[in-house]
């Protein structure tokens, strides 16, 4: 069952000398239960896709397209209808655990609040149900840490608690822009089990954004490579991953120091840098940084090509 | 094509009205060393406390004089107060926010805490106490307002300095081995010059504001100097009769004050755009 | 790792509370010594002073004894601060009367338009600063900016002047200067003090307004921002449950400078509205080499300015549970 229906997202950010494209076309659907992981270096339009569906873009983005949740254009709805879906139909948790949550208030009010917010459950019920949240996103003594503030917690148990205040309203979608980048390798592991668990149990549909393809690797059942605020490959995970139809996606792995890739971690094996919106090719964003670029990547837009389960926009896709 | 300087005043408009309020006071103060509409300290009975009129564009005060020409010569004054205790301040602070910024330990200690110390006073009353004893009188005033801008660049510099340090540049000059007075003169100070610039302006315009204080409370300027706060206590008295007299030295105080803090904002702004949002 | 727990919660709050009074009191020491070492310093004899023309050795040696001269400083400064203890402020020698009473007195006026004018300029600038950054770079903000900018510029004793040639000179509402006593009725003592509050409170507003715009702008860009915006809340609800606390820490450190830009000011004000509060009295006694009352008055001074501090303190801790664990 579709949940989520992206069609031809486009993101533009206007400023004095035109409109900059950060995300160029892009299209996907998302069912109930299953992950979709969105892979690529910062900067190449992950998180702008998924701040473009909570619709929490920045005043001069310019946004077109269509994101349909259970068939409903979110496009079209007006902000208070979207304060209605943001953090009841869809959740998101953010990257860094340490800023995302507000310093001066105590956790649990702070899950408490979303349930106050769409529930209108009174303060008292919203901290039980808090409480029991936390105990799902495994905080040890729940009920004393409800009266925590956010800095007396570890990286780790604040990412929790950024898990549990998105799970509070039990939402359709959730959308993890790098959840696991800023925590240490062994708590890295601890979330995403703790992620994977939820998505079963819950039957959410699961946006993972990640430069990681380990990460990605164990979560995703589909796997969306993009660049320049396009996709360059996406299909299922495993196709994606034996197949390695794009160059970009093979640079991807090429630039893995071996099992387990650590956070942070450079892709040195691609040469150059991204690009920067207004510097980008007509054609094909990797364009200049791509092995296999010709002079008809640069001016044309490449075809969709599908190989081995796996579809990648390129003039000379393949292993 | 635009030329430059249309480009500055479209891009940064405070920079452009900044830098005109305070070029078009700097031209008054240099013109009334040559010339005023009448000589300020003449004194003509019969003509006192005149409204403005032809003759006297912004009236005479209480003993005849060309309120004009008096406020002309009177921004010579401001001028004078704000180069002087600005100068003072950068530096006797500078010297020392550097020094304990480069030397570090009990120096910096001691200088800071003096610093921390200097800001516990409520100024005005610190250069009352020091103009009161002193004698009232213009030098006094400066030095008083002068003393008060010390600890302001100390700080600064010191602040500044310590992020200079600690960058890259400055450990290949010590491995070039530089000392670090011949590093301080060469990579710190060039760094933090725009920054000082900046502060100095805006102390420009709190020492005028500072300096009007004082005299219009009779410790700064001493007769026959014109001077603007010391025109508007004198008006206080004649306010009733002759409103002119004090709304005119008060609004050539505010436009300068004004001009200053535009021209050191928009500086800023220039110098670095980040900083635009964290100024106050 | 108890330190989240309930009962522990108040401790850390004593702790600190005890820590602020300790250092309190230090600086207030601190400060004592300078100002008495201020006085000895500064030239001046006030015997020679109060006695005028028809000093003579004689005399002034019989004043010097009266008031304690004669004594080696470190015995004066602490007979000065055992004194005080005590609540004995001295003489003056001006006057005549104890300084304490001297000090109550004009207290009576400097205190209520102190509060009168921090009221003012808050109720002024709060709003303004936040309704300046919630239209940020649109005409509403560009006009508080440009009030803001002229409000620094404007001289408070001008902007007095201003205000009494409107409200005094033109229209006859208000009086223009002098008090007539809290015991001719609150009425007309407020009506004394509503313009030198208004003119001490522009400048303060002004500035104030700048630093809560940037303020507000600097939490709006924080991340817990857009989390709350994700959890679904308004705009505007995130306005008033996120950003507005976290915008008020910068903006109470600001209102604490103030408030001895507030004293200094008042020094001018009460001058220009014949105000005998405590402003005028030091300004007066400063003039008369009134030793005794310039030393108490200064010393009361830096000592509000330094419980000033004191109060910001423990209202960042109420503000910020960091502040109230990292530093005990």
């Amino acid at each position: 069952m579709t949940v989520l229906d992206v069609e031809d997202l486009r993101v533009d950010i206007r400023t004095r000398t035109g409109a900059l494209p950060i995300v160029r076309g892009v299209s996907f659907t998302l069912a109930r239960g299953t992950t979709l992981g969105l892979v690529g270096e910062s900067g190449s339009g992950k998180s702008m896709t998924a701040l473009a569906i909570m619709r929490l873009l920045p005043k001069a983005a310019a946004i077109s397209g269509a994101i349909r949740l259970h068939g409903e254009d979110l496009l079209q709805a007006d902000e208070a209808r979207m304060c209605r879906i943001r953090g009841d139909r869809i959740a998101m948790v953010f990257q860094e655990p340490m800023t995302a949550l507000n310093p001066l208030h105590r956790i649990g009010d702070q899950i408490a609040e979303t349930l106050i917010l769409h529930r209108d459950m009174p303060r008292r019920a919203a901290l039980d149900e808090a409480a029991g949240l936390l105990d799902r996103v495994g905080i040890r003594e729940a009920r004393a840490r409800l009266s925590a503030y956010p800095h007396q917690l570890s990286g780790g148990q604040r990412q929790r608690v950024m898990i549990a205040m998105a799970l509070a309203c039990r939402p359709d979608v959730l959308i993890a822009d790098e959840p696991t980048s800023a925590l240490d390798v062994t708590v890295q592991a601890q979330v995403i089990d703790l992620l994977r668990g939820l998505v079963d149990e819950f039957g959410m549909a699961l946006v993972l954004i990640s430069h990681d393809l380990g990460v990605i690797g164990r979560l995703a059942d589909r796997v969306m490579v993009m660049y320049g605020g396009a996709i360059m490959e996406q299909g299922s995970t495993r196709a994606v991953f034996t197949t390695r139809a794009h160059p970009y996606t093979q640079g991807l792995f090429a630039a893995l120091p071996g099992r387990g890739a650590r956070k942070g971690r450079r892709l040195a094996a691609i040469p150059g840098t991204v690009s920067t919106p207004d510097a980008l090719p007509r054609g094909c964003p990797f364009h200049g940084r791509c092995p296999r670029g010709q002079d008809v990547c640069r001016d044309n837009a490449p075809p969709v090509v599908e190989i081995g389960g796996s579809r990648a926009a390129c003039f000379f896709p393949g292993p | 094509m635009k030329t430059p300087a249309v480009s500055v005043v479209v891009r940064h408009p405070a920079l452009a009205a900044g830098a005109a309020i305070t070029l078009l006071l700097a031209m008054v103060a240099l013109v009334s060393l040559v010339w005023t509409p009448h000589p300020y300290t003449d004194m003509n009975i019969a003509m006192r406390l005149q409204p403005p009129s032809a003759r006297h564009w912004l009236g005479t005060d209480q003993f005849g004089r060309d309120i004009l020409s008096m406020l002309m010569a009177g921004s010579r004054n401001s001028f004078a107060v704000g180069f002087v205790a600005v100068g003072i301040g950068l530096g006797i602070g500078v010297a020392l926010g550097t020094t304990a910024a480069v030397r570090g330990g009990i120096v910096d200690d001691a200088v800071m805490r003096l610093a921390d110390f200097t800001f516990a006073f409520p100024a005005v009353l610190s250069a009352i106490m020091i103009t009161a004893w002193l004698g009232p009188g213009a030098v006094n005033a400066i030095i008083a307002i002068g003393i008060f801008n010390i600890p302001v660049f100390a700080r600064l510099s010191r602040g500044s300095a310590l992020q200079v340090l600690s960058r890259d540049f400055i450990l290949a000059a010590r491995a070039a081995g530089k000392g670090m007075a011949r590093i301080t003169l060469e990579h710190v100070l060039p760094n933090i010059a725009g920054i000082l610039v900046v502060q100095a302006t805006i102390q420009f315009a709190l020492a005028i504001l500072a300096e009007a204080g004082l005299a219009y409370l009779g410790l700064g300027t001493q007769p026959p100097n014109p001077s603007w706060g010391r025109m508007l206590n004198e008006a206080q008295t004649f306010m009733h009769r002759s409103p002119w007299l004090a709304i005119f030295p008060g609004a050539a105080i505010a436009l300068a004050v004004f001009g200053f803090n535009l021209l050191g904002d928009g500086l800023r702004d220039l110098i670095d755009p980040r900083l635009r949002r964290a100024r106050s | 790792m108890a330190a989240w727990s309930r009962r522990s919660r108040l401790d850390p709050m004593l702790a600190l509370l005890a820590r602020r009074v300790i250092g309190f009191v230090l600086t207030l020491l601190a400060a004592a010594a300078v100002v008495f070492v201020v006085m000895e310093v500064l030239p001046g004899d006030p015997a020679a002073v109060m006695l005028g023309v028809q000093a003579t050795p004689e005399t002034l040696a019989a004043l010097r004894a009266e008031f304690g001269l004669d004594r080696p400083a470190p015995v004066r400064f602490a007979t000065w601060i055992i004194d005080l203890l005590r609540g004995d402020l001295g003489i003056s020698y001006t006057y005549r009367v104890p300084v304490a009473g001297l000090i109550a007195e004009r207290l009576a006026i400097t205190v209520p338009l102190a509060l009168l004018s921090i009221a003012l300029s808050t109720a002024i600038a709060l709003p303004l600063g936040i309704l300046a950054a919630a239209r940020q770079d649109r005409p509403a903000d560009a006009g508080i900016m440009v009030f803001s900018q002229i409000g620094v510029a404007v001289p408070n004793f001008w902007f007095a002047l201003l205000l009494v040639l409107l409200f005094s000179v033109t229209l006859g509402w208000l009086p223009s200067g002098g008090f007539p006593g809290w015991q001719s009725g609150i009425g007309a003592a407020l009506a004394a003090l509503a313009l030198p509050a208004i003119s001490l409170a522009l400048p303060q507003a002004a500035i104030l307004a700048r630093v809560t715009r940037s303020a507000v702008l600097d939490a709006l860009g924080e991340d817990y921002v857009r989390t709350a915006r994700a959890k679904g809340l308004t705009r505007a609800a995130t306005l008033r449950r996120h950003v507005l606390r976290n915008a008020l820490i910068p903006v109470v450190t600001i209102m604490g400078l103030q408030f001895s830009f507030l004293l200094a000011g008042a020094i001018i004000i009460e001058n220009v509205f014949y105000l005998p509060g405590l402003g005028r009295l030091v300004f007066q006694a400063i003039a008369q080499r009134d030793l005794i009352v310039v030393r108490d008055v200064v010393l009361l001074l830096a000592a509000m300015v330094i419980f000033i501090n004191f109060v910001v303190d423990v209202l960042y801790a109420l503000i910020d549970p960091r502040l109230r664990d990292w530093r005990t």
